[in-house]
């Protein structure tokens, strides 16, 4: 094992074990997930056909997939037509330098920011701030995050872990000075504070970055879905709008959106349709009252091209609406900063190895019990967790697991390639175990199992394995 | 006591694989399956040669120590008509793992896929392969049912032990509220990922505890191994029995996780 797998090891684990501990995001997180759940669950009970508009939004992500260039292209030329500008970034810094370059270009004091996870996985904040601007996120979830300093916990509800409680105080804590002295704890009431120091922000910035749910090939435009309208008012209000994105969110047509909207907002919240769905195809042009002066799109690779053709490939389809993080069991018990990067839950231990490497992320595709609900419950149907057993016959090919862990693996498997041999060496643990514990029918502490027995007790065993009991009798008789 | 499909023929050849949680830890639950196959109008064969199906190595990662254990579980089912495994978790690996894992080995594909074909869960195999009637068994009390994520979303099963379940006399099925949510146990992720198991199983035993039930039942061994050993620790004296015990009348004994003295 190398000396930052080992190290990254002991943080995910001890972020999993804070998270475990943490009383406010344990609340925070109880209280989340069982809505997502049912309203997802009401919503698909009411349309019949949504397996079937399953299959056709994975047929669409695949055939965009199988002809991504030519539909990158096509998007690109329309953008210039109607246009804006399109702006090829490799990787992370290309991205972040080419969004402060148009920034700076704008004399740009105050950006405001619609929620982008490509945002978010560049890091651009920082590179803007470094700059002397000022960013301010305006999806509500992102504002808190921002405010209280940290990343999105969750992709579409970036601050699920934070209680009423906490936001309050961080509300008091940076409202205050703008005049805001009054501490306000319902939900409504720090709903209309956040939106009113916002619109101040809105109409005060120079640029708008926004991310795309999708970006339509056949107009150039690129769509977002948001519940609160903050998206359109980045999109709209500043002289300049950024888009960010993927490059795997191009899509051919207005028909395919069509079917892909119809599993996107399902899937996620539960609404059949969520509050705004905008398509926004260029700045304004001559004859128009409003728009953006400017428009740009970067296109991020940052990694997704070398997943095309693999076996990864259909990772590609994620329309990043959350349902596997919601229906999770692991995301539910420890959120998502647990998992180190921006993305979370089973899409995210798929994803992040892919686009920065195991060293950063052994832990992911392990901590996980391939119980599979995630796949059942996902959009465009990735099999998020055949993708995460592949990770593990990666990590195993490539000798990236523990020396330890490998040895005792063959051992096992060396024995259970020999039953008779297998029956024989269990007898005497098992005989043990079962003396040991029969009286009250379990052990509380067995030291060779990790922490199984910190949290429960361990049932005992037979005091004689079936196949000797079985042969035995067998035999006798 | 269980009337004979007519399209099967008699007598019926079912090689049974134990699995090993099962074999080690819980020999009651294969007595328990023979005894269910038997009456159902079975042959039962319980083959030497098996341990595991090798679903700890495949979620490892190491696919050359699967290979290799499940080439033994191929050889030693050759010639049975039926597999049977009292476990949606190690039906589904000798069912659908396998038949991925020799996908491009010409000499094991064609073995892989036939043992697949005829390897089923104990219940799917009692209700789809034998025509079932269940009589005279009784459990009296209330109990609530556990699906396991395996035997769930890989092989559909969920009404076949509620179907079976309803032939038990003086048994109330309560049913607990996410039922169909994962316990935590995930086999090695509950030894390596131990707090994040805890939890999980916490919170299935919290739902557990809501219903009105004294008894959990469940299909896999692993599931109710973490289920009751949680259960244990915060001292609740709720029974835990999988559902061939049930099924077979065989509750007199200890429920798992119970001592010699507590029934």
């Amino acid at each position: 094992m190398s000396a930052s797998t080992s190290s990254q090891r002991v943080e995910f684990q001890e972020r999993a074990r804070q998270a475990l501990s943490d009383v406010s995001l344990q609340r925070a997180m109880a209280k989340a997930r069982g809505g997502f759940v049912d309203h997802r669950r009401d919503a698909v009970d009411a349309l019949p056909e949504f397996d079937a508009i399953r299959d056709a939004a994975r047929d669409i992500k695949d055939h965009v997939l199988a002809n991504l260039d030519g539909y990158l292209e096509l998007y690109e030329q329309k953008v210039i037509e109607n246009g804006g500008q399109v702006h090829w970034a490799r990787d992370a810094d290309e991205a972040c330098r080419i969004v402060a370059k148009i920034c700076k270009d704008a004399e740009a004091k105050t950006v405001t920011k619609g929620k982008s996870m490509v945002s978010e996985e560049i890091h651009l904040n920082p590179v803007l701030e470094a700059a002397g601007m000022t960013v301010v996120e305006t999806d509500l979830g992102e504002y808190i995050v921002q405010l209280a300093g940290e990343t999105p916990s969750h992709i579409i509800a970036p601050a699920v872990h934070k209680t009423r409680e906490q936001i309050t105080d961080l509300f008091h804590e940076h409202h205050s000075p703008l005049g805001y002295t009054d501490r306000v704890t319902q939900r409504e009431a720090l709903v209309n504070e956040a939106r009113s120091v916002l619109r101040e922000r809105f109409v005060a910035a120079d640029v708008g970055i926004t991310g795309a749910n999708f970006l339509v090939a056949e107009t150039g435009a690129n769509v977002i879905v948001t519940n609160e309208g903050n998206g359109d008012l980045t999109s709209c209000l500043p002289r300049v709008h950024i888009v960010t994105a993927g490059i795997e969110k191009v899509i051919p047509s207005l028909d395919d959106l069509s079917v892909l909207l119809r599993v996107l907002a399902r899937s996620a919240t539960g609404q059949e349709f969520s509050a705004y769905t905008s398509l926004y195809s260029g700045p304004r042009r001559t004859d128009e009252m409003e728009g953006p002066e400017a428009y740009h799109v970067v296109l991020l690779d940052n990694g997704r091209s070398r997943l095309l053709g693999g076996q990864y490939q259909p990772m590609l389809r994620c329309i990043r609406c959350g349902a596997c993080l919601n229906h999770c069991p692991v995301y539910g018990a420890i959120g998502g900063h647990a998992y180190g990067w921006v993305y979370s839950g089973p899409m995210g231990s798929v994803l992040t190895p892919l686009l920065n490497g195991f060293d950063q992320a052994m832990d992911l595709p392990n901590a996980c019990t391939l119980n599979g609900r995630c796949k059942e419950v996902c959009p465009v149907r990735i099999p998020l967790s055949d993708l995460l057993l592949k990770h593990r016959l990666e990590q195993h090919d490539r000798r990236l697991n523990t020396n330890f862990g490998r040895f005792l693996l063959s051992a096992w498997a060396w024995l259970a390639r020999r039953p008779r041999l297998y029956q024989g060496v269990m007898a005497l643990p098992l005989w043990l175990m079962h003396r040991l514990g029969k009286r009250r029918g379990v052990l509380s502490r067995l030291p060779g199992l990790g922490g199984w027995t910190d949290s429960r007790d361990f049932p005992i065993p037979a005091r004689r394995s079936f196949l000797r009991q079985w042969h035995t009798h067998k035999a006798r008789s | 006591m269980i009337k004979i499909d007519k399209e099967i023929k008699s007598p019926i050849n079912v090689g049974l694989f134990v699995t090993c949680l099962a074999d080690l830890m819980r020999p009651q639950v294969a007595f328990a399956a023979v005894t269910l196959l038997e009456s159902g109008g079975c042959t039962v064969r319980v083959p030497r040669e098996q341990s595991c199906c090798g679903q700890p190595a495949l979620n490892s990662g190491d696919r050359a120590s699967t290979t290799e254990i499940a080439k033994n579980v191929i050889r030693a089912f050759a010639e049975d008509d039926y597999v049977v495994a009292p476990s949606g978790s190690c039906a589904d690996t000798l069912i659908n793992k396998y038949s991925t894992l020799f996908r491009h080995d010409a000499q094991w594909a064609g073995r892989a896929q036939s043992l697949a074909d005829k390897t089923f869960e104990l219940t799917s195999f009692l209700t789809e392969k034998l025509d079932f009637n269940l009589e005279g068994v009784s459990y009296p009390g209330v109990c609530t049912y556990h699906d396991s994520c395996s035997g769930l979303r890989e092989l559909g099963i969920q009404k076949q032990p509620r179907k079976l379940l309803a032939g038990v006399k003086g048994m109330a099925l309560s049913e607990l509220e996410d039922s169909s949510v994962c316990c935590g146990f995930g086999g090695l992720f509950s030894v390596k990922y131990p707090d994040i198991s805890g939890r999980i199983v916490s919170d299935k035993c919290a739902q557990i505890t809501q219903t009105d039930a004294d008894t959990v039942i469940g299909g896999d061994l692993g599931c109710l191994l973490n289920i009751a050993g949680r259960l244990r620790r915060e001292g609740k004296r709720l029974k835990v029995f999988h559902i061939a015990e049930v099924l077979a009348g065989m509750t007199d004994g200890p429920a798992i996780g119970e001592g010699e003295g507590e029934t």
